[in-house]
């Protein structure tokens, strides 16, 4: 049976805003990857128990609320910490000049509102077609 | 890799192994079947408790409660929760740990969400498989949710100690699906959303529809009602489930049941070793005449079926050694 790739679709923090998140997770599933849904106001600690037991490949993070810049570093902390390999992407609200330093700490992109949904779908295909 | 290994670090309660694992087995990576053989022996025994029913009609905001009622008792706590693979793209949006998300944190609970994968009985062909890994990592209670099941998707009764069906008031039709395909397979049935309009007649229905048996062999499956969402009706239900639960520490009561689950999974497995003999004998265009064959009416499909089975043969190759 050919490898599944799995996803987890995170929404951390207070934010309330989840209709990009499940665009973008029905788009993975039509793509034939399985994507679990963790629900609003998770915690970067939740996200990341949430993500070891799923052994997802990839972690998508959204936030429309202004607080990535505090959670997500947060999130990569804790994926380093457990030693896990992840492909962490992040979406929503993104001003331009703090996109260097989510990268910085290993966010590997940012879909910013106006993305094509396709490009979200062959960035993690090609980035986690050698699964494993 | 070092299935050994990764097999005793399951047993120390690594639950990044255990993930790890259960991804392997669902994927059926290479030689996956000897990690299971391991794990097989390492199990420790957990209470395995199914929760089925239709769709909507609370299973995971149940399954989240009785969670919390497990983690007061200071168990640690499996949950097992299928969700429908797309049979089109083979995608699917698993989200029943939605309804769990106070759990998420929490260190004596592992949540598993899983894509049925080709499974049409209401769970993933490999869903047992995932009880016994974690069972094996020290989970001492675990919870199988299927996906929202209709009348022929009983496979939770192969792998389950105790199964719950769920339904809800006000879907007359809904009754009429568990009379025909699940009365058989319930221990125990919860009428859920009980605030609703209709619940006691619904739960009256189920009573009068059990009454027609005349010898349940010690356990008539009760009739409870509850509201998941606010956490009424669920200490019932978890008494219940305790008196079910020591009706099955009788050893003749437990044998016949593990005894008719045991067959199902050994047939399983075989069934699923000469779907993969034919798979791995058969070219791709030889089995495309075949069935064109069929479509042209030239052949009929018992004549099909034999020249099949004869062609997966022929190489003299046995089915993959377990």
């Amino acid at each position: 049976m050919a490898r599944k790739i799995r996803v987890l679709i995170a929404k951390p923090g207070l934010d309330g805003h989840d209709r990009g998140a499940k665009v973008v997770a029905r788009a993975l599933r039509d793509a034939g990857m399985e994507v679990i849904y963790t629900g609003l106001h998770q915690s970067p600690e939740q996200i990341v128990q949430t993500a070891l037991q799923e052994d997802v490949d990839a972690i998508g993070l959204s936030s429309l609320s202004g607080a990535h810049d505090v959670l997500f570093p947060r999130v990569m902390e804790l994926v380093k910490k457990n030693r896990m390999k992840v492909l962490v992407t992040a979406g929503g609200i993104i001003p331009e000049e703090d996109i260097p330093a989510l990268k910085k700490c290993g966010i590997a992109a940012v879909f910013g509102p106006g993305t094509p949904i396709d490009d979200i779908v062959k960035f993690h295909k090609e980035r986690l077609s050698q699964k494993g | 890799m070092n299935y050994t290994a990764l097999a005793k670090s399951i047993f120390r309660g690594d639950r990044k192994a255990a993930a790890r694992l259960i991804s392997i087995v669902e994927d059926e990576e290479e030689g996956y079947e000897d990690a299971m053989k391991l794990v097989f022996s390492g199990t420790k025994g957990a209470g395995v408790l199914g929760v089925t029913g239709p769709p909507g009609v609370g299973k995971s905001t149940l399954v989240f409660e009785l969670a919390k009622r497990y983690r007061k008792n200071g168990k640690s706590v499996g949950i097992v929760a299928v969700d429908p693979t797309s049979p089109l793209t083979g995608g699917a949006i698993l989200g029943d740990r939605i309804r769990m998300t106070d759990l998420a944190g929490d260190q004596g609970v592992f949540i598993r969400s899983m894509g049925t994968r080709g499974g049409t009985g209401g769970l993933s062909l490999q869903a047992s498989n995932t009880i016994r890994i974690l069972d094996a990592m020290g989970c001492e209670e675990i919870i199988v949710e299927t996906v929202g099941a209709g009348q022929t998707q009983v496979d939770i009764m192969g792998l389950a100690d105790t199964v719950v069906v769920v339904t809800m008031p006000g879907t007359g039709d809904e009754v009429q699906s568990i009379k025909a395909g699940l009365l058989e397979i319930a221990d125990i049935y919860v009428v859920n959303k009980m605030d609703l309009p209709g619940a006691m007649s619904t739960a009256a229905d189920l009573k009068s529809m059990l009454n027609l048996v005349d010898d349940w062999k010690g356990w008539k499956p009760p009739v409870l009602l509850a509201s998941a969402n606010s956490g009424r009706g669920i200490d019932e239900l978890t008494g219940s489930i305790g008196g079910h639960r020591s009706r099955m520490l009788d050893p003749v009561v437990s044998m016949e049941r593990r005894s008719k689950q045991a067959r199902k999974e050994i047939f399983d497995i075989i069934t699923g070793q000469i779907m993969h003999s034919i798979a791995s004998n058969i070219q791709a265009d030889e089995l495309d005449a075949i069935v064109r064959e069929v479509v042209e009416k030239k052949t009929n499909p018992y004549d099909a079926a034999r020249k099949i089975s004869i062609a997966a043969s022929r190489t003299g190759k046995p089915p993959k050694a377990l």
